[in-house]
């Protein structure tokens, strides 16, 4: 979709649509693409021919129209297939056989639910492995097309397209219901939301380095829809810390590329660049989030950039603070990358030694031992501690590890920077 | 994440002496690779996919002076194995990629063996920087 003045406008109609059309039919995974096309035609008319008076109708009664087709032609399929005729002509489509979405009362009953929300816990169902979620997530409730995802992922067209059939069936063959989660399911299925949102972001913000900018467009994306969890479910922690996180390191997005997409180091960020709106509206959320009294991990990773934020120069950072907030973290979370992240802060407010000393306990993590993350790290400590060689060795050692081409880069520089300063 | 997993035939008897492979054994062994793409295809993980020509097709090219193509025909001698084809695969996990490896490796050969041919699994460099 090229960008015009009503695709925000289309984005945010796709899982309102969507929802619409699968209570009217049932079927999941057929109404899904004949959204994706009233999406597409949208796209294409709308711009030369204007917004509709109503677009959320426009793009119901396109929708219906393309499923009435399929199912016509389905059930063509199968009469001929059958050699039975049928007088059906034109009556109501027949309810689908491979139905499986538990339609009907549940539907009926929760009809005045947003229909975003049940999207988005199907699309990021447990049973989906985490790149079919990711891809159906951004199709489904996101309103992208398949050839927008693929170019976002960098794999072909052809690629994404099974991978999203692919969730469709698994979804299908589950029997996952059209509705919201049970009170019991609940705690798990947001977290996998939440997750899922994470990932997307995640995946936006770090190649924003590399020369594909539309891949920027997953960060947003990724925010927009955090932000409407935040919006249906305000009452959830967690969704308010996500979305705080997303916000506060979105943030530095502008000034941690240089000019030729060379990584900046936050410490070497102009912080000038950073976006103080975002940064506010992100201090607020995590505050309002950590007062609701259900701490949780993106909270506090939200609180630990909210702290980076918040300092006007590198120097003026509350390491303490940081140190404190990775503490309960690290005791929350048996996560290798927050000990590391904890052994850091550790060297910030004790001194590189003492980073160097908790690194130690992770050399024996195999989930950890190896990645060029430690060796990364262990070189930063090197150089503050002042032993410039054992620095260089082991920026080297990362840069041979890593799997980035920007993260290789930023070291190989490193090390070249050291190893040219006098000693 | 995604793996270039790299299929090398050995040099000498160059691509395992499919020549003298008997009819069978050779048709065999297309339709397992065919299958096997379209397996990937289905999975959603194949990314890309390629089988080269034999290496006496192959050349050096240089640049020479002010950037002309200097294309020699070698030296390959050195080389004990050379590259017959490869795939790229876009998967979950590495496990997940040394297991399509795995099959890859287990073509059949003559009288329908496993040929055991050696891929290497080499990541693709797409993996996200971190904050520095």
């Amino acid at each position: 979709m090229t960008a015009f003045a009503g695709e925000s406008l289309l984005r945010e109609l796709a899982p309102q649509v969507l929802g619409a059309v699968i209570r009217r039919f049932g079927d999941f995974s057929a109404s899904e693409d004949a959204v994706q096309e009233a999406l597409i035609a949208a796209a294409q008319q709308w711009p030369s021919e204007g917004l509709p008076e109503n677009p959320r109708g426009w793009l119901i009664q396109v929708a219906v129209r393309r499923m009435t087709d399929h199912l016509r032609a389905e059930s063509a399929r199968r009469r001929r297939e059958n050699q039975v005729a049928l007088e059906t002509g034109d009556a109501a489509p027949a309810p689908d056989d491979n139905f499986t979405l538990g339609f009907g009362v549940a539907a009926a009953k929760e009809a005045q639910e947003d229909d975003t929300l049940i999207l988005l816990f199907m699309c990021c169902h447990p049973a989906l492995t985490r790149g079919s979620a990711i891809a159906l997530t951004l199709r489904a409730v996101g309103g992208l097309t398949t050839a927008e995802i693929a170019r976002a992922y960098l794999v072909p067209e052809a690629t994404m397209a099974q991978r999203i059939s692919r969730a469709k069936q698994k979804i299908k063959s589950s029997g996952v219901p059209f509705r919201l989660p049970t009170a019991d399911e609940r705690g798990d299925r947001l977290a996998a939301v939440l997750h899922v949102l994470y990932l997307i972001f995640n995946e936006g913000y770090a190649s924003s380095a590399g020369p594909d900018l539309q891949r920027t467009d997953l960060s947003n994306e990724a925010i927009r829809l955090a932000r409407a969890v935040h919006r249906l479910l305000p009452n959830e922690a967690e969704a308010a810390g996500l979305l705080a996180l997303l916000l506060l390191t979105d943030a530095r997005r502008y000034a941690r590329t240089g000019p030729d997409g060379e990584l900046i180091s936050l410490e070497q960020q102009d912080r000038t660049r950073w976006d103080r709106a975002q940064i506010e509206e992100g201090v607020a959320l995590v505050s309002a989030a950590l007062r609701m009294g259900s701490i949780g991990a993106y909270q506090l990773q939200a609180a630990i950039a909210a702290v980076h934020d918040e300092a006007a120069r590198a120097e003026d950072t509350d390491w303490p603070q940081i140190l404190s907030l990775y503490g309960v973290l690290k005791r929350m979370s048996d996560n290798p990358m927050v000990a590391l992240n904890h052994a850091i802060a550790a060297a910030m407010v004790q001194g590189p030694d003492a980073g160097l000393d908790l690194l130690k306990t992770l050399d024996a993590d195999e989930r950890i031992q190896g990645h060029y993350r430690l060796d990364a790290v262990r070189a930063h400590l090197h150089e503050r501690a002042g032993r410039r060689d054992q620095a260089i060795s082991h920026y080297r050692a990362a840069a041979e590890k890593t799997t980035s081409i920007p993260e290789r880069n930023y070291l190989n520089t490193q090390a070249a920077r050291l190893a040219a300063s006098a000693p | 994440m995604k793996y270039m997993l790299m299929m090398n035939a050995p040099r000498g008897n160059g691509d395992w002496n499919v020549a003298s492979w008997a009819p069978e054994d050779l048709k065999r062994h297309i339709k397992f690779m065919m299958d096997f793409g379209q397996e990937l295809h289905a999975s959603g993980e194949l990314v890309a996919g390629e089988g080269l020509a034999a290496p006496a097709q192959a050349r050096i090219v240089r640049a020479g002076k002010a950037g002309v193509p200097e294309v020699t025909d070698g030296p390959f001698a050195e080389a004990k194995e050379f590259l017959a084809g490869y795939w790229i695969v876009d998967c979950e996990t590495t496990q997940r990629a040394y297991e399509i490896a795995a099959r890859a490796s287990a073509a059949p050969g003559p009288g329908g063996k496993p040929l055991n041919m050696p891929i290497e699994v080499r990541e693709v460099m797409s993996g996200p920087p971190v904050e520095v």
